[in-house]
């Protein structure tokens, strides 16, 4: 027998692909349920509140959305490589605490101490990693110990470092200034103040969709999380795939909380309890899948940009704060059920 | 009995690779075995795999068909015996391993990822990337164009490879999967069972990518239950049972029905004759199974109480 071949090159179009329009295309991506729900929010509060299109109040809506968009991109990641870490919001807090409390103990210049930070909250991420890897317990519990032991550490650690619950002011300190020009500063544009940490989240959403979208890397991710085994088997290392996503989490919560101290310049220990759930949220309605191997970046930033747009729209439309908690399991709940739906269709078409 | 067995002893000193007309094989196993706790899953298995040759292991479920594969594709790590490559003696420490020294593995549960497109699939691991440092990227355009052409080649018309792989049938994920081993260069192709969950038409498809990739000069492990795959395809056969080898043939020393009867294995049936006696009332059924039993032994050659 020879090699018979039944084909010669031919990727011409076939006849069976249906043309598919822009449109259709566009419906196909993850991020499209929440793009969605973006626009319709938008309309609705410009309808309600008329500062709401203001420059001003959309910069400062921008703002709020990057201190939970940073995040969100760490996140939506390792989301997609089928893990979710409870940490993320008091490692945030570690990281800035690390940074001052170092500082100000040895009285160096803050780039110390930032550069410090900078490896304890890689070391974070390794450590989640590892630990899940090594014992192949779920996230939930690996991460929901660092969350809980992270917690306590923040508190012990300030108090008996610094001797109160919020870490001492260390604006008048060393390389404050640049430190406070790189992490929290604004950038006026036509008449706008917009603060820093915005173009910080834009780049990371734009590192990260070339990551996923255009590397191996990005391959592996998507791999690891839809299905492990498969991707150890055909040579995909699943192990650093992992734990370098943990890193990427933690890398993350370093730039915000280099944000929060500078921004600051004293940081309360006890905080950061419950903005891991904010992160995770603005993944999902994002439209990535809890179990993994399905998201987008963008989709995370869109999440992110949601909360942000119903946090302050519910302030400039004067209404009670009490109820923003409401909209947001409400988002929460029809993302995720468009999302279901979306995958559905993706499955089965 | 008719079926001349390959004598083990001798076999991996006296027969010669086809291509290379050297007693160096391709892949041989002397003597594997592989125990888990204190169950021993393999023992003392011994078989050959040449270039343009398809190996098939045969065996009933629990046989050690799976033990054996995942030793060959790096895994498990065997803990007796002799795994060579090309003459070299060798373990595995990841698939990885395997796979860089060319052994290529089509799992039963295919090793694809269900909601990724079929070119990220088919490049899974293997991607081909332009640039340098940290801002090396994928070619994405060119893995989209080789995906479509090597599918072509293979015989597999393809619609539209951004597709998610989970949207394909059973035996066209197969068939991407062997198409991909073949094209990342492997010598040794492993299939675990690839025509089990496929109706009668897709698995004669898959077994023409057998043969494809078998004329390609490639080494093929065909895993597989069903005799009537096997014989076809086969150049030389394994039976397990319990973990142990029941017997190792070339296929010019051994017949379809032999193979059958080898694998349904006459003394069970008789078993199961005597037992339906002791009931009683199943007359249809017992003349049925002493019939296939009469059978057996007509062709083995042996004879079952």
């Amino acid at each position: 027998m020879t090699i018979t071949q039944t084909k010669t090159t031919s990727p011409a179009p076939d006849e069976r692909v249906a043309k598919r329009s822009p449109f259709q295309k566009l419906l196909g991506r993850p991020e499209v349920g929440a793009l969605v729900g973006a626009i319709v929010l938008f309309i609705f509060f410009a309808l309600v509140s008329p500062t709401f299109t203001q420059p001003g109040a959309l910069a400062t809506i921008l703002y709020g959305s990057s201190t939970i968009g940073i995040m969100a991109v760490g996140v939506s990641l390792l989301m997609i490589g089928g893990e979710f870490d409870l940490s993320t919001g008091v490692a945030v807090i570690t990281s800035a605490l690390t940074a001052s409390l170092f500082s100000w103990y040895f009285t160096t210049n803050v780039w110390v101490g930032v550069g410090l930070a900078l490896v304890v909250s890689l070391s974070i991420g390794f450590i989640n990693g590892w630990i899940l890897i090594k014992t192949k317990l779920p996230s939930f519990i690996v991460t929901l110990a660092t969350f809980l032991m992270l917690t306590g550490l923040n508190l012990g650690l300030t108090r008996l470092i610094g001797g109160s619950v919020a870490s001492p002011s260390i604006s008048n300190m060393e390389g404050f200034d640049s430190a406070r020009a790189i992490f929290a500063s604004s950038v006026n544009i036509g008449g706008v103040d917009i603060k820093i940490t915005v173009f910080y989240w834009f780049a990371l959403v734009a590192v990260a969709t070339w990551v996923l979208m255009r590397t191996r890397v990005g391959n592996w991710i998507f791999a690891v999380g839809g299905d492990a085994n498969a991707a150890r088997a055909v040579g995909v290392p699943v192990k650093a795939t992992k734990i370098g996503l943990f890193m990427a989490v933690g890398f993350c919560a370093w730039v915000l909380g280099m944000h929060n101290l500078f921004a600051f310049d004293t940081v309360q220990s006890g905080e950061g309890v419950g903005n891991e759930f904010l992160y995770i949220i603005a993944a999902v309605i994002g439209g990535c899948l809890l179990t993994g191997g399905y998201g987008s970046a963008i989709g995370g930033a869109i999440g992110a940009f949601i909360f942000g747009m119903a946090n302050k729209g519910i302030v400039y439309a004067q209404w009670n704060p009490d109820w923003f908690k409401f909209f947001l399991g409400l988002m929460l709940l029809l993302a995720t059920i468009v999302n279901l739906i979306v995958k559905r269709r993706a499955e089965l078409k | 009995m008719n079926a001349k067995e390959i004598d083990q002893q001798t076999l991996l000193q006296n027969e010669k690779d086809p291509l290379t007309h050297t007693p160096v094989h391709l892949l041989s196993l002397d003597g594997v075995g592989k125990h888990y706790g204190n169950i021993i899953a393999l023992s003392d298995v011994t078989m050959a795999v040449d270039n343009g040759r398809v190996t098939c292991v045969l065996g009933d479920n629990g046989a050690g068909k799976s033990t054996l594969i995942k030793i060959i594709a790096g895994l498990h790590q065997h803990d007796a015996g002799v795994l060579n490559i090309m003459g070299e003696e060798r373990k595995f420490d990841s698939p990885r391993d395997a796979l860089d020294v060319g052994i290529a593995t089509v799992y039963q549960d295919l090793a694809v990822v269900p909601l990724m497109p079929i070119w990220r699939n088919f490049f899974l691991g293997s991607e081909m990337t332009s640039g340098f440092g940290p801002f090396k990227s994928m070619d994405v355009e060119k893995m989209k164009d080789i995906t479509l052409k090597e599918l072509a080649e293979m015989g597999i018309d393809l619609r539209d490879v951004e597709q998610p792989i989970g949207q394909l049938s059973g035996g066209e994920r197969q068939c991407v999967a062997i198409a991909r081993a073949v094209y990342f260069g492997a010598k040794v192709l492993i299939l675990d069972e690839p025509t089990a969950a496929l109706g009668v038409k897709q698995s004669g498809v898959v077994l023409r990518y057998i043969l494809q990739a078998r004329d390609r000069g490639l080494g093929v492990i065909f895993i597989t239950h069903n005799p009537h795959h096997a014989f076809p395809v086969g150049d030389r056969f394994l039976l397990l049972k319990r973990g142990k080898s029941i017997g190792y043939y070339d296929k010019k020393d051994i017949t379809l029905d032999e193979l059958t009867a080898q694998m349904a294995g006459g003394a069970e049936l008789a078993e199961l004759a005597h037992e339906l006696e002791q009931l009683g009332g199943h007359g249809d059924v017992v003349k049925e199974v002493q019939g296939e039993v009469a059978d057996v032994a007509q062709t083995t050659g042996k004879t079952y109480e």
